[in-house]
């Protein structure tokens, strides 16, 4: 199954190296990470070394070679997010769900990243959970914003 | 007929205004012929602070603007304002206490504002290029096409326009070296990875105008003799992705992109690069690598991109905000854009007004103006009655300018003059509650993680840069440190081989310059003034001043606020960790910052 999406996805593009990174970037929509198997198929596609496309994957922050979570919280820590307060939020996000910054929980729910700027820094401190912005968070707001997506999982 | 403007900017977004959008649309549905508005989605209007923004338009100059609109303010909207022409006061911005303001122009914020680089945006539905021709789009196109390579670059001279993103190269001189190459293909880039954390003018810019950054790159096209162009748009900015996305479709759809533009014979194509979220791709050079589908490094310069760039061709890369202004110099011409600005820095300057400032947002002034009027008239001053304390311009690339240099007049030489710098123009304003060597800290913690190890100067450099301010932070801070700063940051601007390098100790230098007290108060006092420093400070409450209404013990998330209503609290020393949760939020200032003494150590 995630071999022929694998595939589906490396041969829609022409076989030109511009487009390795928009190729990974699929692979990470669709799988949540980048596989070996992703890895060595682009690469045979491409006709590229693969420790080149290793190396992008593990240079640009959008890429990851493990699976993240069903959720990916993106803790803004840029500037305004930063003297804002951002870093009480990020202490008590690790303590509710027991991660830090780049990890994912163990039953697969969420990932944990830190991100310099989501471009919302009028309504800082930001989290991005998905796609929906929650502006002006403060720490006692976060565990009700956690566990909407923990319910959602339940029900 | 009336126009109803809903800003749907990311700020706005984040505040719910796409529930107020379809609310209005809802309630304006049933509406009688004659009143029935054209309901517009619209950029970023700028005044993110206080979004979402609805503007009631009539046919001339007259608009009511309500601010913090909610869901449920939707049918009021529409039976008293859209309807009638009724004026709602509450949901008005207020001058003085009592006194709402009903139009844009009259609302401080906007008032002294110049807008070109955002003459569209938050007026214009950027889904509908039809907007976009109404207010004069694709003109500067049609006289480049007129005018040619030759004359679009004279205009591009007398304009004066310098790069907006970062560095202010003249805008005219990187087309007329690409103009000479006689390699081909050419490429056009137009960089929109913004990467400085606090600036979103870029992402405002494509999100809500983005026919103005093509039409921007179409001209440089003829210019410099391009038929291809690249987008190169950072990972986060979705929003702004879909947005140009649809204007390429538009665009060609109606024959401004493509083969044999508008029968001219030119003919020019662009298309998208989605950015990997790597900071050091906002850097030419690095943008060009990731562009080709390597790992973004930067390269050596000499040759400059413009001669040899993409695929060793010649490349010209350009930032967003600085092609939003191209189609406004072609259309009313250079020496029009020139009146505008000081001497060295023509035309005007956008800027991502955020921090501790009253009214935060999106603001575009002429170049010029004092940091004073940019911070205090527009932005209305400090937040929760605090004291100025710096202003960072410029970003990770920047510096941290002080009250005393509030009177100084921004632009690309007077920046960089004070070691500051315009950087794509975020503005981070600080209050007393910030702490300068933690906000250097946070910069270089910030460049550590991003520098992308090529060269050492900036990879070694910045460890060490850290690893001395973690010390100074926590209080192991010894004499000689600030010379050991200072002597790193020199090496790392003479020898790191990118601007991103060469620029990364701006941050520290400013701030030992400026605030050399504070950074002493650390390493000889162990004492962090701003209390933000949780090993070197305490809060405590001030009995005197304390009334007891209890809010500080809510509010601490560390539970250390001991007492009872009604008398005066007390802080145990031991649990709190300054996080600022009570000080921020304490309505009698009672909140004073102390040395952590021995016996109060968190350890």
């Amino acid at each position: 199954m995630a071999n022929q999406e694998i595939s589906g996805i490396v041969m829609k593009y022409p076989q030109e190296r511009r487009f390795a990174l928009a190729a990974m970037q699929d692979m990470q929509r669709a799988l949540s990470y980048i596989p070996r198997e992703g890895l060595e198929l682009l690469a045979e596609h491409l006709q590229c070394p693969m420790a080149e496309l290793y190396s992008m994957a593990t240079f640009y922050k959008a890429l990851s070679l493990r699976p993240r979570g069903k959720h990916i919280i993106k803790l803004c820590n840029g500037t305004a997010c930063h003297i804002r307060g951002s870093v009480n939020l990020r202490k008590c996000v690790s303590e509710i769900l027991g991660i830090e910054a780049g990890e994912t929980t163990p039953d697969g729910l969420f990932t944990l990243e830190i991100v310099n700027c989501l471009g919302a820094c009028a309504s800082s401190p930001v989290i991005l959970i998905d796609d929906i912005f929650y502006g002006d968070v403060t720490a006692e707001q976060v565990p009700e914003i956690l566990s909407a997506y923990c319910e959602k999982e339940t029900i | 007929m009336k126009t109803v403007y809903v800003c749907c900017g990311t700020n706005c977004l984040a505040a719910g205004a796409k529930k107020v959008l379809s609310e209005l649309r809802q309630e304006c549905a049933g509406m009688e012929a004659e009143v029935l508005p054209r309901i517009k989605e619209t950029g970023c209007s700028g005044f993110c602070e206080y979004g979402p923004i609805v503007t009631i338009a009539d046919e001339g100059e007259n608009d009511i603007t309500y601010y913090r609109v909610k869901e449920s303010d939707a049918a009021e909207i529409a039976q008293k304002t859209i309807a009638k022409g009724e004026l709602i006061p509450r949901l008005c911005f207020h001058k003085d206490r009592n006194q709402p303001v009903a139009s844009k122009m009259e609302n401080p914020f906007y008032s002294s504002q110049k807008k070109i680089a955002l003459r569209n945006v938050g007026l214009i539905d950027p889904a509908d290029l039809q907007d976009y021709l109404a207010r004069g789009g694709y003109e500067g196109l049609k006289r480049a096409l007129e005018l040619g390579s030759e004359g679009v670059l004279e205009e591009m001279r007398l304009s004066g326009l310098r790069g907006r993103g970062g560095a202010g190269f003249p805008t005219a001189a990187k087309w007329e070296t690409g103009a000479k190459q006689k390699e081909f293909p050419k490429y056009i880039v137009c960089n929109g990875d913004e990467g400085d954390p606090g600036a979103f003018m870029d992402g405002s810019i494509m999100e809500g105008d983005p026919h103005s950054v093509i039409e921007g790159m179409l001209i440089a096209a003829i210019a410099v003799g391009s038929e291809q162009g690249f987008l190169y748009i950072r990972d986060e900015y979705v929003h702004a992705r879909r947005s140009i996305g649809k204007a390429l479709e538009e665009a060609k759809k109606a024959g401004f992109l493509g083969r044999n533009i508008l029968n001219s014979g030119f003919s020019f194509d662009a298309e998208i690069v989605r950015g990997g979220g790597a900071f050091v791709c906002g850097e030419g050079s690095a943008l060009l690598e990731s562009i080709e589908g390597k790992v973004g490094e930067p390269r050596h310069k000499p040759p400059r991109t413009s001669e040899v760039g993409l695929w060793r061709k010649p490349t010209v890369t350009n930032n967003v905000e600085t092609l939003a202004n191209v189609p406004f110099i072609l259309a009313k011409g250079g020496k029009a854009f020139a009146q505008i600005g000081t001497e060295g820095s023509k035309g005007t300057k956008v800027f991502a007004m955020v921090g501790k400032v009253k009214r935060t947002g999106l603001v575009e002034v002429p170049m010029g103006i004092t940091l004073h009027d940019l911070i205090f008239e527009i932005g209305g001053g400090i937040k929760n009655g605090r004291q100025f304390k710096a202003v960072q311009t410029g970003g990770p690339s920047g510096g941290c300018i002080p009250q005393s240099m509030l009177d100084l007049q921004v632009d690309f030489d007077n920046l960089t003059k004070f070691g500051a710098m315009m950087g794509s123009g975020g503005m981070i304003v600080m209050d007393d509650t910030s702490c300068m060597v933690e906000v250097a800290r946070y910069y270089v913690d910030f460049l550590c993680e991003e520098s992308c190890g090529k060269c050492t100067p900036c990879r070694e450099g910045l460890r060490q840069m850290r690893h001395i301010l973690t010390e100074i932070c926590e209080g192991r801070g010894q004499d000689g440190d600030l010379e050991t700063l200072e002597r790193i940051a020199r090496t790392m601007k003479d020898t790191a081989l990118c601007a991103l390098g060469r620029t990364a100790a701006n941050p520290v230098l400013s701030t030992i310059r400026y605030f050399r007290e504070e950074y002493n108060a650390h390493i000889h006092d162990k004492f962090c003034p701003a209390g933000v420093c949780s090993k070197l400070s305490v809060f405590k409450i001030d009995p005197e001043t304390c009334v007891g209404c209890g809010l500080c013990s809510t509010l601490c998330p560390a539970k250390a606020v001991i007492g009872e209503a009604k008398h005066p609290y007390r802080i145990d020393p031991q649990r709190c960790t300054t996080c600022g949760s009570c000080r921020n939020k304490c309505p009698k200032k009672a909140i004073i910052t102390e040395r952590r003494g021995e016996n109060g150590s968190k350890d």
